[in-house]
């Protein structure tokens, strides 16, 4: 993926450690996607997607991480998330990803919904040292 | 920020007026499930027009206001939602199940108007 590069003056980084912070990091969500001339509902997909990937830093791992980018690949260019945090890990991937299952009481759309509405979807976790989320999605 | 809540007539109308963090959305629900009591309100209106996002939690928090309003034995309404809201609680398969909903406060009225009517008719 050596063409794929990221912008790093738009980079926004959002410490999430409350649901204040959600608002926050969907609020830059939504700003770059305007930005990169999404529709609003693309728009609002990426801030809703952004909105369940900190509310599972702030459930699961109290606190970490959510970092908004602009990406290109050739003439292509997207909005790249990555969601970060150091926290207990996730015990079985393929579970967490399974529709409709969720351990934190919520309805269990998390990360199998965001993973539909996304153009990539990735996902590493470390039992004991924490989670990395990253996707992304493309201009059409 | 805690949502304002009217009284009108027999109803109460919550309008929310800008993006909500999860502990208003919860003061929202128990301030309406109490005034329903104490103001003893047959209907009530959450106008969510201004929300840019309704995610899991702000659906379930919605949900369960309404079913804590139908068990004090009221009707609750949802007005509001927007197109791209909308879109994008179907792309991520985020339901409000059976909760009400309408276009805007003048069809919500008009649905509380026939839930409420028809209650007393009953009676």
């Amino acid at each position: 993926m050596a063409s794929v590069s990221s912008d790093r003056e738009t980079t926004k980084r959002v410490t999430v450690s409350s649901d204040d912070d959600l608002v926050a990091a969907r609020r830059e969500g939504r700003v770059l996607a305007e930005k990169l001339g999404f529709s609003t509902s693309e728009a609002t997909l990426v801030s809703t997607a952004i909105s369940e990937l900190a509310r599972n830093i702030v459930s699961y791992a109290r606190r970490g991480e959510i970092q908004v980018s602009l990406i290109y690949n050739g003439n292509k260019r997207g909005i790249h998330i990555v969601a970060r945090d150091e926290g207990p890990g996730i015990t079985d991937i393929s579970l967490a990803m399974r529709e409709g299952y969720s351990t934190s009481g919520g309805l269990g759309i998390g990360l199998p919904g965001v993973r539909r509405i996304m153009d990539e979807f990735d996902i590493a976790s470390d039992l004991g040292r924490g989670t990395t989320i990253t996707i992304t999605k493309w201009k059409r | 920020m805690p949502v304002p809540i009217l009284k009108q007539s027999q109803y109460l109308i919550a309008t929310i007026q800008s993006a909500l963090n999860d502990a208003d959305l919860l003061e929202l629900r128990d301030a309406l499930v109490g005034k329903v009591g104490s103001l003893r309100s047959r209907g009530v209106i959450v106008d969510v027009t201004a929300l840019d996002v309704l995610d899991s939690f702000a659906s379930r928090t919605v949900r369960d206001l309404a079913y804590m309003i139908r068990l004090r034995g009221a009707e609750t309404v949802i007005v509001g939602i927007q197109p791209e809201v909308a879109f994008a609680m179907v792309q991520l398969g985020i339901t409000l199940e059976d909760v009400a909903t309408a276009l805007d406060l003048e069809e919500g009225l008009a649905y509380l108007d026939r839930k409420t009517r028809h209650g007393q008719r009953v009676l």
